[in-house]
């Protein structure tokens, strides 16, 4: 079998111990919520943390929240709790995301927090040490060329969570605290382009809710391909999201605001402005639609390094915005 | 007194398998659930290069680790083994040379496993890299550097050429000729549980291995060989396999590492090969690249068959060169073809090694075949169906290439399926985006002959009957899931007449069980069942005797039925089953019987011919239906219906499971498994784990309806033939015929993925040809055909001398 190392875990009970922890650990501590990604990578040698600091016992993490403008959910509910909870129904694109996430053991495990800071993926980094050994490693971890890129300077890995997405679409904004205090970043500052450095959040601190705001004006949904119908990571999300012109007095509504955002193609979540600005003003028409998928598709770049050939997934980019916004459409009327 | 079949009590029934309780609720103990006191963990290092001479290994650090015990190389275990006489290329560590990257270099045992696990690090191996060959084709164009030094040509490892009559001019006489290209990628067997031994040595110099293994017998051999031990000396138990498909068939290296190491430390040695190992292991389907030429009367009689295989064998022999000759062999068992000829090639490539999985080298042909076939239906204006009604093979006959034919009902199972699918209504008039596709198969109840040459049986039974009225079985076959303990039991029980759930079955251990060759080729209940069905009617006639005896009552009027040996005439007048065997233990001592099987000898006599002769062929018809979005490529199967001609069915329940189960892996096959290398990345295994490694899971399986056939054929047990593999056959080319009705495009290769329905619709909505496939097949350099004229121009089987004009 393929055995996890031996480390040492830690339970804090309040965020200052974790915090605490984390500082008397230093670099070699991680923290840790549902653990279905840090275990299998600490099996393959990507993560070696020798403290592992676990937030499950922090009961401040899974509290829900109704706030005037909008929802706060604690980072340490699990992806079941975000795809089943009455409270989450206003949020069906977020609950929907949860859903599609991997299996029904691994939601009941894999917490909201853990998903949003998921590492990013590539099939020459999710590999055991000797495999890895075996092409000489590359420069996300124990090496120093890319293997999908190999003139490349930086890491293509793939951010490959289902949730970010829609939390960059509907522009959640995320609560965090650190040695240095709290901080709320807007989701898509979270993120960076970058398959090593991903997020912009040191490692010490520590993601403690995430602010849904409120939930009237407009819509969002999710759309998600891989494989099979369970347990496979995204090779691509679309989170569409629209505000709807209010008041309108014409027969077709109109798009007042949109934003349309891609999972699995980049080592971010990545907003497509252009698709977004196809839409502003106008209807949901079966042009703007066919417009907006295609401004999606152009700077839509996947690269060898998730399941599926890399060109057809980049051609699906553009019957999976147009499917996504068909649904808007559809919802809307 | 024989009972009619209307009496029969337990064959035929769905009765839950024997050890069914044991593995619902998680008490069975696999392989990997045995330990023993003061055990040692073994890892194995293996190769980081895919083709690479070993110049040194240094062991040094990691025998000084504390906790490590032994440490493996390669000159420890110089003594060569593979599967087959022909082709005994494997070390269980690499002398001199890695052939893939996953061979292993050094085993190490320790304390515990992460122990050996950190040993493994400080093992130094250097190696002098060497060009590598990632694909058949590639070992076709590069001789050089040969990855064995041994094989028919260059990096071929196998060429085959055999014709039965003049083919050529055969195809001529066709009214239409039809030439066709299709590859079939290598997919792997993915049992659940992963490979597992545990070795010990006792003081007395003996040596004990439990193992998942499908074939405890061959592993026995190689040991013995390997070890340099008396087989008297070596004990090899089969645990039970949480799945095998043939993954599991072949003597392992890590078997021969763990028993070396328990030799040397008198320890008992454990070994649990990791997901990634067993991809490593492998053994499973070789990807085949095919071409067939086939001569059709405007009837849909065929008039002759050139069939050409290229097979990519991975690094080692493995069962290869049985597996080439299947790639031509059974081509001639559904449709009459009267004059065939066949070239086959195996290549030798820097990758896992290849062997049998499920269907072991036919569902490559086949899928071309079937595939073919609906072509031809096409191109002669006929439908599918009924262009194959027209060219069955007759029942009892002789193919033109000497395979005997007993029973038949594929004619049948295709009735059933066009019935139960509707597909006169649905063939070609579905909407745009769903179709339905046609294909049959045939496989083989058990190989007409053993691995190594030998002329003893390939299955033996002892029984024990105690004065108890406890019966025991004892026989060398392994169950791997599939239930062959099961079917020991109901065979004796319905012969005995006593509850199958009351008889002891003792299976795969070379010390206390007769040989059984293994579950492999779709065997075990058509030799092991005969061989037992004989022990038992043995055993009944001692018992009769005597019963009759003290009953006074004649033998032919004695019937066994509910534990009770009684008078069929007057059933009070009987006697328990256990006073039957009183009485004989009493007048003639213990009441042991055997049984054993060997194959009627098969029909061809040229050299080749001994891959095909079965004692019997099971036959398969199978409708998919497809639903394909026309935006992505992405297909669907919602229903599957499936006829199988099983002969007899022994066990309703555990037949069905089969079919199901073949058409779970079918369907995986047809849609998505590959096993993908990355070619310009050192030939590493792209996906080796399950997550990446594309099976369907549960939401991809379909709906199926089974149908089975059952025309009893005289050589099985009450009938009885194969279900194992049989039924996976024609998924593949009925799902790949049914995206053609759906979508109107060919995709001539399995993986049938989205990329290339969405890359053939591409094609044709350009006007070019909507297909997606190989294009050409390499120049290969063919040995001088082996001629053997066919039955009926007056061939007996030989091939004849002859020179090329
Ligand atoms: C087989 C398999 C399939 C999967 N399929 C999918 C899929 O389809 N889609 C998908 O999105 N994911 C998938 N996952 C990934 C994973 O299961 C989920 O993303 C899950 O939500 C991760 O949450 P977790 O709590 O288990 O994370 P953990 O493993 O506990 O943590 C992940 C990372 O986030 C950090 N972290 C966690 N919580 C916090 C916090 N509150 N503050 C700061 N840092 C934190 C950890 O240090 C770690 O680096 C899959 C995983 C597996 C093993
Ligand atoms: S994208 Fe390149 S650097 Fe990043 S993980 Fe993959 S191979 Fe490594």
């Amino acid at each position: 079998m393929l055995r996890l190392p031996s480390f040492r875990y830690l339970q804090p009970a309040s965020l200052t111990e974790a915090l605490r922890m984390k500082r008397d650990a230093g670099p070699d501590g991680m923290f840790v919520a549902g653990g279905t990604d840090l275990y299998p990578n600490m099996k393959r040698r990507h993560q070696e943390p020798r403290t592992v600091i676990s937030l499950m016992g922090i009961s401040d993490l899974r509290a829900t929240e109704g706030r005037k403008d909008g929802t706060t959910v604690g980072s340490c509910l699990t992806l079941r709790d975000l795809s089943v909870l009455p409270a989450f129904r206003p949020y069906a694109a977020v609950a929907t995301a949860a859903r599609l996430v991997s299996t029904p053991l691994l939601r009941n495990m894999g917490t909201l927090g853990g998903n949003l800071c998921l590492d990013t993926r590539c099939n020459y980094y999710n590999q055991s040490y000797e495999w890895r050994k075996s092409i000489d490693f590359c420069m996300k971890k124990d090496g120093k060329i890319c293997w999908v890129a190999p003139s490349s300077p930086r890491c293509w890995a793939v951010s490959s969570s289902d949730v970010a997405p829609v939390m960059v679409a509907i522009g959640a904004e995320y609560g965090l605290i650190g040695p240095h205090g709290e901080r709320v970043v807007p989701a898509a500052r979270f993120y960076n382009n970058d398959g090593i450095n991903y997020l912009t959040k040191q490692t010490d601190e520590i993601l403690v809710e995430v602010r849904l705001p409120a939930s009237n004006g407009w819509d969002a949904v999710y759309h998600k391909l891989r494989r099979r119908g369970s347990f496979d990571f995204p090779v691509l999300g679309v989170a569409a999201w629209i505000n709807w012109q209010s008041g309108a007095g014409s027969r077709e509504p109109l798009v007042n605001d949109a934003r349309i955002v891609l999972g699995g193609v980049a080592s971010y979540p990545q907003e497509i402005a252009e698709a977004a600005a196809a839409l502003r003003g106008k209807p949901l028409s079966d042009e703007t639609i066919a417009a907006a998928a295609e401004a999606a598709y152009r700077p839509s770049k996947p690269m060898d390094n998730t399941d599926f050939d890399l060109s057809w997934r980049k051609q699906m980019t553009r019957v999976y915005v147009k499917r996504a916004l068909e649904e808007l459409r559809a919802r809307h009327t | 007194m024989a009972r009619k079949p209307s009496d029969r009590r337990i064959i035929g029934t769905a009765l839950r398998k024997i050890d069914a309780v044991a593995k619902v609720t998680g008490t069975t103990r696999f392989a990997d659930d045995l330990a023993f006191p003061r055990m040692l963990y073994c890892k194995l290092l293996r190769a980081t290069h895919p083709h690479a001479r070993v110049v040194s290994i240094d062991a040094s650090a990691a025998r000084a680790l504390d906790g490590v015990q032994a440490v493996l190389t390669g000159k420890d275990l110089p003594i060569p083994f593979g599967i087959l006489p022909v082709s005994q290329d494997e070390h269980a560590l690499c002398v001199d040379k890695v052939r893939f990257i996953g061979d292993p270099v050094a085993a190490v045992a320790a304390t515990s496993e992460e122990t050996a696990t950190a040993a493994l690090d400080r093992i130094t191996v250097a190696y002098e890299p060497l060009r590598s060959f990632d694909s058949a084709e590639a070992a076709v164009a590069n001789p050089e550097p040969r990855i064995h030094d041994y094989g028919d040509s260059g990096n071929l490892h196998k060429l085959i050429d055999l014709e039965f009559g003049d083919a050529a001019a055969g195809i001529a006489e066709g009214d239409v000729v039809r030439e066709d290209l299709f590859f079939f990628e290598g997919n792997t067997h993915l049992p659940m549980e992963q490979h597992a031994a545990v070795a010990v040595w006792s003081p007395d110099g003996k040596l004990t291995l439990w193992s998942s293994t499908q074939t405890p017998h061959y592993v026995h051999r190689a040991l013995a060989k390997v070890l340099e031990l008396p087989p008297a000396r070596v004990r090899v138990i089969a645990t039970p396999n949480g799945g095998g498909f043939g993954g599991k068939s072949d003597p392992f290296n890590h078997e021969i590492a763990v028993a070396k190491l328990a030799m040397l430390t008198g320890r008992p040695v454990k070994i649990t090969l990791t997901r990634e190992e067993v991809f490593y292991c492998h053994r499973g389907r070789h990807p085949t690249l095919m071409w067939v030429r086939t001569g059709v009367k405007k009837s849909g009689a065929i008039t002759g068959m050139h069939f050409r295989s290229l097979l990519d064998g991975g690094a080692y022999g493995s069962y290869g060169v049985a597996s080439t000759y299947y790639t031509g062999a059974l081509q001639t068992v559904t449709y009459n073809i009267p004059r065939y000829h066949f070239q086959g090639a195996r290549a030798f490539t820097n990758k896992a090694p290849c062997g049998p999985k499920r269907g072991h080298g036919t569902p490559q042909p086949r899928f071309a075949l079937e595939v073919h076939v609906d072509k031809i239906a096409e191109q002669l204006g006929l439908d599918p169906a009924e262009l194959r009604l027209r060219t069955l093979v007759p029942p009892n006959s002789l193919t033109a290439n000497y395979l005997r034919v007993g029973s038949m009902g594929l004619g049948r199972c295709i009735e059933k399926v066009i019935a139960g699918s509707e597909w006169k209504k649905r063939f070609r008039q579905l909407p745009e985006g769903r179709g339905v596709g046609l294909a049959c198969s045939s496989y083989i109840s058990g190989a007409g002959l053993p691995i190594y040459w030998n002329n003893m049986p390939h299955s033996g039974v002892q029984l024990k009957c105690d004065r108890s009225g406890g019966v025991t079985v004892f026989c060398g076959s392994t169950d791997i899931g599939q239930g062959s303990d099961s079917i020991l039991a109901y065979i004796v029980a319905e012969i005995l007449g006593i509850d199958p759930f009351d008889i002891a079955v003792v299976t795969a251990d070379t010390d206390l069980t007769p040989v059984d060759l293994g579950s492999y080729s779709s065997r075990v209940t058509l030799m092991s069942g005969n061989a037992a069905l004989q022990a038992a009617e043995r055993a009944r006639q001692i018992l009769a005797v005597h019963a009759a005896k003290q009953l006074e009552v004649p033998v032919d009027r004695l019937q066994f039925a509910d534990g009770r040996v009684f008078d069929g005439n007057d059933s009070k007048r009987g006697m328990s089953f256990a006073d039957a065997v009183q009485a004989a233990e009493a007048a003639a001592g213990t009441v042991g019987t055997v049984g054993s099987y060997t194959p009627p000898r098969s029909a061809g006599r040229y050299r080749g011919a001994g891959v095909g002769p079965s004692p019997a062929y099971s036959y398969s018809a199978c409708v998919a239906e497809v639903d394909v979005d026309p935006e992505t490529g992405i297909v669907r199967v919602p229903t599957i219906w499936i006829a199988h001609d099983v002969g007899r069915s022994i066990n309703a329940a555990t037949v069905i499971g089969q079919v199901e189960g073949s058409i779970y892996m079918g369907l995986g096959e047809a849609l998505m498994e590959e096993m993908a290398y990355r070619g310009n990345r050192n030939v590493v295994h792209k996906i080796p784990s399950l997550l990446e490694y594309k099976s369907p899971t549960t939401l991809e399986m379909c709906d199926v309806i089974t149908y089975l056939v059952e025309d009893p054929d005289p050589n099985g047990p009450f009938g009885a033939k194969e279900v194992g593999q049989g039924p996976l056959l024609p998924v593949m080319p009925a799902v790949a015929n049914a995206v053609y009705d759906a979508v109107g495009v060919r995709i001539d290769e399995v993986p049938i993925t989205p990329e290339k329905v969405l890359k053939a619709l591409r094609r044709k909505a350009k006007g070019e040809a909507g297909r997606v496939g190989p294009e050409s097949f390499p120049d290969i350099p063919w040995p001088e055909p082996t001629r053997v004229p066919t039955p009926w121009e007056g061939g007996d089987g030989k091939a004849v001398e002859q020179v090329r004009a």
